[in-house]
């Protein structure tokens, strides 16, 4: 399960994340952030992933490719909220080499 | 082998029961003495396996997808098996980065290997694959 809210501060999409991110949520989570770009006419995005609870190599590839599309349109992405229980993954996928990651508070 | 000691779980090759996998052999590893992290690193090396099974195993036509686990000797064993289209070179599929399908990270198997203590895949083209991994409980620090 995925859920996925969003709110606009500052020229910046924030997109909370929350759930699992595998295989069969990712084409969720692409089509969503899409049209929530999209609909609020920005290219910066911010992922908050302090509620997401499960993530392994296809969510990760699901974010790489979001931060691919918005590079290629000049756009920024930053990725916040990251928790001990996903952050193993995170770095193993090298993600944080290309992505900016932030800590959650506390976690 | 007794009773209590394995778990046997068939699901059609679908991409929301791999959720389903990790979840069924998350709670069954529990019975060892796993941290809340070990049995997180278990649950994605599920996930990955799983996965390749549903989107490679199976691309060609869908099937059931077999996760066995046991306990033996102390630690867990875990296999994946898909009667699928096989692996035409197992050295290269394991490499890093390396996908056949686009917006795919190719990571899958070195998830797998970073995850368990041992890994093994055998596999026949047109016959299928199974992936087989072990993990034994770190010795916690006391406190």
């Amino acid at each position: 399960m995925l859920k996925l809210s969003f709110r606009q501060d500052n020229g910046w999409l924030r997109a909370s994340v929350q759930g699992e991110l595998d295989v069969a949520s990712a084409p969720v989570f692409r089509a969503r952030i899409q049209e929530a770009l999209d609909e609020h006419q920005v290219r910066r995005l911010v992922l908050d992933l302090r509620d997401l609870t499960f993530i392994d190599s296809s969510g990760v590839g699901a974010i790489l490719g979001r931060y691919r599309q918005l590079a290629a349109l000049r756009g920024e992405m930053r990725v916040v909220g990251v928790s001990a229980r996903i952050r193993p993954v995170l770095e193993l996928s090298g993600l944080g080499r290309i992505v900016p990651l932030e800590r959650a508070q506390g976690r | 082998m007794n009773a209590a000691d394995y778990m046997i779980l068939e699901l059609p090759s679908r991409e929301d029961n791999v959720a389903l996998a990790r979840v069924v052999v998350g709670a069954f590893a529990a019975r060892l003495d796993f941290t809340l992290a070990e049995i997180e690193e278990i649950k994605v090396a599920v996930s990955e396996a799983v996965t390749n099974a549903v989107v490679h195993g199976y691309r060609e036509s869908p099937g059931v997808v077999r996760i066995q686990a046991h306990v033996d000797d102390g630690r867990l064993v875990v296999s994946v098996s898909d009667r699928g289209v096989g692996i035409e070179d197992i050295a290269q599929a394991r490499e890093p980065a390396f996908s056949t399908v686009p917006e795919r990270m190719g990571m899958g198997f070195a998830f797998m290997e970073s995850f368990s203590d041992e890994l093994s895949v055998e596999s026949m083209p047109g016959q299928g694959t199974t992936v087989r991994m072990t993990k034994r409980p770190q010795h916690r620090t006391v406190g």
